[in-house]
């Protein structure tokens, strides 16, 4: 069939098919794009035809998953056409081309809603089904009302209404406030009494959006929904062609369904009783028949009706005849029937009771185990991690572990992971949870972390009567053939420690005993070698009698490795050497290792968090989990240029925090306490001492709020040139829970410009958004931007004020002048007219003068070092950058008498620039944060210097 | 999967080389809350490229297809359609991951497969597979249904179609499925409306082609 009479659409779909490989398929479409290009840049020629035709193009090179860049335009141009041709092209090449987000869509908003409220019925429905499709939120603000209107008319046809309802929908998901609870419970409940089963359907699909959001608004619904599946399961009512296979439209019966499980519960005996008597119907009525289409339909239905059964808590006899049902369906030969049989299986044992009924069917979920297919596999594994407890987990996890040998490797990591925290869960004594651990190293060494052999020597160091047991069974997985590093690992601690209880048994001599592991020595890598030669010592001196030849053995392994090239193994082989010549006094300190402080596992703690993310997801039953979140604001460790990393905790509930006090990690070494949220890098080139809030370009700060149940975590990155910066905020939510009503405004001070992109309203469960922000300094000024930061965690609004680093010597730059230029500025500067700034200022932090001119460096004034020559002066020179970049010169002259004073000179041919800069130089010297600063004496006379005069001039302007 | 990123804080066990003064012993230390190694910026990072796949997910509606596509057994992609904001340059790799799972999977095995946190439902008409996402607690019986709604709506337009159909009249197989589903929702279950509905827009888009040839013929005419 040809593609209605468009000859060169046809004709490159053609060419594309026969081309041979992908490389040719890529010239033919550049060539394609090359001309669609041209054509349309000089498109004053351009007819409809051939407009069509080329976006008709771009969509099918889209479709092949070429980028198509261009030519938005032209196709969003197609939806203002007249005809409806063009604009049925329009609309739909726009929905599927552009995203949501997209520009261009903006331009188009009025003509879609002159569409949609214009009397021409086709163009009602294009404009609708685009913005079904693809309609953002902007849409959603403007249109909404239009829709609803649709959705309600009398006059208008099922299928437009149809499709408003399903428009409505892609509104109501983009902006919950459309649709106002009050007035639309009652509506809905009216349109549910609609006969037209395709608007009913749409309606319905409305509906679950509603009340998933709000449950307790549509109450009015739920009798009103049992009688729609009353009327369908009765097939009273419904059009031959809305059957499918003799089924009245299986899909508004699942919908409907699904609408009833996202009420709480549903306690009207009427409704609970006409609605368990459709439920059984379903139920009973349910049987395995050859059309596969009528099958699959009516085993949706049942799969629906049995999660809705689990959602009401039926009875007793209900319950175990859904678990009777589904023991059926893990049995049969149709797959995605056994398939979802072990998926609702799984999701039934959130219930209660019905355990003990589930595990009756074990051995065939047992089976499953080793279905052909990968997706049953999982399912499979999935139940039976989930119905394992204390009375059959040996089966169970003795059966992973077989499976572990056969398993794919898609499939192995998971599986060893689930058969590790089953065996610690529900182990029935600790000897077989050895033996587990050490089965699964054996087979599935790849796969086991860290974590796991860890727990294990944790078990066995706290339990003394472990001890023989775990070190005789590592002694036997050492013997296999092809032993794992990480059985080498653990086998070696365990001996190390506890092979001297195994000596009176055969082939468990130290002897042999070091023999055997230092045979795997060779080929270990080097952090597993560290391990060993500790094992090694601790054999040798916990040996009663010290075998000669042993020790012989083993100092010349300590002896060879001395020179090994990696350090760590290095020093513990020349201490260990130097340790046991020693001999017998230094057994005391090769003593076993003392019992560890119980801890809860690693392994449980991390199968819990992933619990919740499954919880998250989890539609049948919403389960409240609360997050022990630890708030902490945590800078990244980068020690190579000293990064300072800090930990603080924000106080639960705590409303408008200020960003907390962040101490310093290099002791009383820095400047100034540090109040910021964010922590910096110091410069890489400066000491290690230098102010950790003053650094280069790229910043890093994270920061996580708890209130109570949520946790919000705020990043920070920027880079900085000239007068200009751009930052980027990361908002991220950790909490299971949609942050709502979120608002991040940046509080700019008078002297900055600041353009902040727009924070989404909404963010989603773990998730995170980004939010640049433009900077632009405009005047000098110590004033920090602020962020008030406020969202609601569904149960309250939250909101707190950040400070922003965005300091002054973001702008600064050091500038290197020769001491001849140098000085002649000085000299300019001196005036006349005056433009140096003076001041005396006292109580300042006790540095040498090293650090302080450190100091002065990482706040980005380049310091020139002998250009004064009293040698207890610092002088320097940067350029700050605001709308116009100034030269400003800095010295402090020291008081080698008196350390906590000094005398600090500013001068720059802009005096604000130096009022500004020297005061927030002086905040940094002083050690106590600006506000407290001791009261400096501007002009006050001191030592030797002949600018005292205008200094004190000047002394008025401070 | 979950299980993969389980893992990648991990602890470190070191064995402390210095005298411990108190106890006179070597300390042999295991340590399950080290910090993991990836801190700050690199762990957000991670926590973000996780996440990527819930951006558009509406926090308390789960339930929705979130895009259908047809690729042939040679992995070429027939009709592809998005119905989630999800960005627009990772959709040819999302689809060529699913593609090669589905494609490496024998004829016997069930229709499901589960891919990030979403579910695929795929179902084999002759050459071509109709794949769709959806959210994992969706009705997979109930969207494998809608797929084979969408055949025989195909089938009733084309009259027993095959790949080729699709391929020439691609434009057709959007509309046609504009009128099955909207907002990754079910739209019209009944064929005979559906077919309706197209049947009607044929006509419209002949009209207008009609008069826009006798429009052409006679503004070339003068």
């Amino acid at each position: 069939m040809a593609l209605s009479g468009m000859r060169g659409l046809s004709v490159f779909i053609s060419d594309v098919r026969n081309c041979q490989n992908k490389e040719l398929e890529r010239a033919r479409v550049d060539k394609e794009l090359a001309n669609i290009r041209t054509k349309f840049k000089n498109d004053k020629g351009l007819t409809p035809y051939e407009k069509k035709k080329y976006v008709w193009k771009m969509l099918y090179i889209f479709m092949l998953g070429y980028d198509v860049d261009f030519g938005h335009m032209e196709a969003v141009s197609l939806i203002s056409a007249p005809k409806y041709a063009e604009k049925q092209v329009g609309y739909i090449v726009t929905s599927s081309l552009l995203n949501e987000n997209h520009d261009f869509l903006r331009l188009v908003i009025n003509t879609v809603r002159n569409d949609i409220i214009g009397r021409n019925e086709t163009f009602q429905c294009l404009a609708l089904t685009m913005v079904g499709n693809i309609g953002g939120k902007e849409f959603s603000e403007s249109l909404a009302p239009d829709v609803q209107k649709l959705l309600i008319s009398n006059s208008c046809r099922p299928l437009v209404r149809k499709k408003a309802a399903l428009c409505l929908l892609r509104l109501y998901r983009k902006n919950p406030d459309v649709v106002s609870v009050d007035g639309w419970a009652d509506r809905m409940s009216q349109l549910l009494d609609e006969r037209e089963i395709g608007v009913l359907t749409a309606v319905m699909s409305l509906l679950v959006a509603l009340v998933a959001n709000n449950p307790d608004a549509y109450w009015n619904c739920v009798s009103k929904c049992v009688r729609v599946l009353e009327r369908l399961t009765r097939s009273q009512d419904i059009p031959q062609e809305y059957t499918y296979y003799g089924i009245p439209s299986p899909w508004l019966q699942v919908k409907t369904m699904r609408v009833l499980q996202y009420f709480p519960a549903i306690d009207d005996p009427n409704i609970r009783r006409s609605l368990f008597e459709v439920l059984q119907r379903v139920l009973m009525g349910t049987d395995a028949v050859k059309n596969i289409n009528k099958n699959n339909a009516t085993h949706a239905v049942l799969f629906e009706a049995l999660a809705l059964v689990m959602h009401l808590d039926a009875e007793k006899d209900m319950m175990a005849q859904c678990v009777g049902l589904l023991g059926k369906f893990i049995a049969v030969r149709e797959p995605n029937i056994r398939y979802l049989g072990l998926e609702n299986m799984t999701r039934m044992l959130m219930v209660s009771d019905v355990q003990e009924s589930i595990k009756r069917h074990q051995v065939q979920i047992i089976t499953s185990l080793r279905d052909p297919d990968i997706s049953i596999r999982r399912r499979s594994l999935d139940l039976l991690y989930g119905m394992c407890d204390v009375t059959n987990a040996k089966d169970i996890v003795e059966e992973l572990l077989q499976y572990l040998t056969t398993a794919d490797f898609a499939i192995r990591e998971e599986l060893a992971l689930k058969a590790a925290i089953l065996a610690e869960k529900f182990a029935p004594d600790l000897s077989w949870y050895v033996d587990v651990i050490l089965q699964l190293i054996e087979k599935a060494g790849d796969f086991v972390s860290d974590d796991i052999w860890y727990r294990v020597v944790q078990f066995v160091t706290n339990n003394d009567d472990l001890q023989p047991y775990a070190a005789a069974k590592a002694r036997d997985f050492l013997d296999k053939p092809a032993v794992h590093e990480t059985m080498v690992k653990v086998a070696g601690y365990l001996l190390g420690e506890y092979s001297h209880l195994l000596s009176r048994r055969p082939g468990c001599s130290p002897k042999e005993v070091f023999s055997i592991i230092h045979d795997k020595f060779a080929t270990v890598s080097t952090p597993t070698k560290a391990i060993l030669l500790s094992a090694y010592i601790k054999i040798l001196l916990h040996s009663q009698t010290v075998d000669p030849e042993l020790q012989n053995h083993v100092l010349a392994v300590f002896r060879k490795n001395e020179t090994y090239l990696d350090a760590e193994v290095q020093q513990r082989a020349s201490e260990y050497y130097a340790l046991s010549r020693k001999g017998p006094s230094m057994v005391d300190v090769m003593a076993e290792m003392p019992k560890f402080p119980e801890r809860q596992s690693a392994l449980l703690k991390k199968a819990e968090d992933t619990e919740v993310d499954v919880a998250d997801t989890s539609a049948t039953k919403l389960r409240l989990m609360q997050l022990t979140s630890t708030a902490v604001v945590v800078a990244d460790q980068k020690p190579a240029n000293g990064v300072h990393p800090a930990l603080t905790r924000v106080p639960s509930g705590q409303r408008n925090i200020e960003a907390p006090t962040v101490p310093v990690a290099n002791g009383g070494q820095s400047p100034a306490p540090v109040d910021f949220l964010a922590i910096e890098a110091a410069p890489t080139h400066s000491a290690p001492e230098s102010s950790p809030l003053v650094g280069p370009g790229d910043s890093l700060a994270l920061a996580l709020m708890d209130n109570q149940a949520s946790t919000v975590q705020i990043g920070l990155k920027a880079e900085w040139r000239g007068n200009q910066g751009r930052i980027v905020l990361f908002l991220g939510n950790k909490h299971t829970a949609p942050l709502l009503s979120v608002k991040a405004v940046i509080l700019p001070p008078r002297h900055m410009q600041l353009l902040t992109s727009n924070v989404p309203d909404t963010i989603p469960p773990r998730a995170q958004v980004q939010c640049p922000v433009e900077v632009t300094n405009l005047s000098p000024s110590r004033e920090i931007p602020v962020l008030d930061f406020c969202y609601n965690n569904s149960s309250a609004m939250v909101s707190f004020k950040l400070r922003l680093p965005v300091i002054m010597s973001k702008f600064l730059q050091g500038a290197t002048l020769a001491p001849a230029d140098y000085i002649a500025r000085w000299k300019a500067l001196m005036g006349p007219p005056n433009k140096l700034l003076q001041e005396v200022v006292r109580g300042v932090k006790p540095l040498p003068l090293q650090e302080m001119s450190d100091l002065l460096g990482s706040l980005h004034v380049a310091i020139a070092p002998g250009y004064d020559p009293n040698v207890n002066n610092i002088v320097g020179a940067a350029t700050y950058f605001s709308e116009n970049p100034t030269l400003c010169l800095v010295r402090i002259e020291t008081d080698p008498a008196d350390r906590t004073q000094i005398r600090l000179t500013v001068g720059t041919p802009d005096t604000s620039v130096a009022l500004e800069l020297k005061e927030y130089i002086k905040e940094r010297l002083v050690d106590i944060p600006s506000g407290a600063a001791p009261t400096s004496l501007p002009g006050m006379p001191s030592p030797a210097d002949d600018l005292v005069g205008p200094a004190a001039s000047l002394a008025g302007l401070i | 999967m979950k299980s993969a990123t389980f893992f990648s804080s991990l602890s470190s066990l070191f064995f402390a080389n210095k005298h411990s003064s108190h106890t006179g012993r070597f300390k042999f230390e295991i340590s399950s809350d080290a910090k993991s190694p990836k801190k700050g910026f690199g762990r957000l990072r991670e926590w973000f490229d996780r996440s990527i796949y819930r951006f558009d997910r509406d926090a308390f509606v789960l339930l929705q297809i979130q895009a259908v596509f047809l690729v042939s057994r040679q992995g070429k992609v027939r009709l592809q359609k998005w119905y989630t904001a999800y960005p627009g340059k990772d959709r040819p790799k999302a689809i060529r991951e699913i593609t090669s799972i589905i494609l490496s999977r024998g004829s016997r095995l069930c229709n499901f497969i589960e891919w990030k946190d979403l579910k695929v439902i795929y179902k084999r008409y002759a050459s071509l597979y109709f794949c769709m996402c959806v959210d994992a607690d969706d009705n997979e019986l109930d969207c494998l249904e809608v797929i084979h709604l969408f055949v025989e709506v195909l089938d009733r337009y084309f009259g027993n179609v095959c790949e080729l159909d699709l391929v020439f009249n691609f434009h057709k197989a959007y509309y046609i499925l504009d009128e099955v589903l909207l907002s990754g929702e079910l739209q019209e279950s009944s064929k005979k409306s559906v077919a309706r509905v197209i049947s009607a827009q044929d006509t419209m888009v002949e009209k207008a082609k009609e008069t826009g040839i006798s429009h052409m013929m006679s503004s070339s005419s003068k």
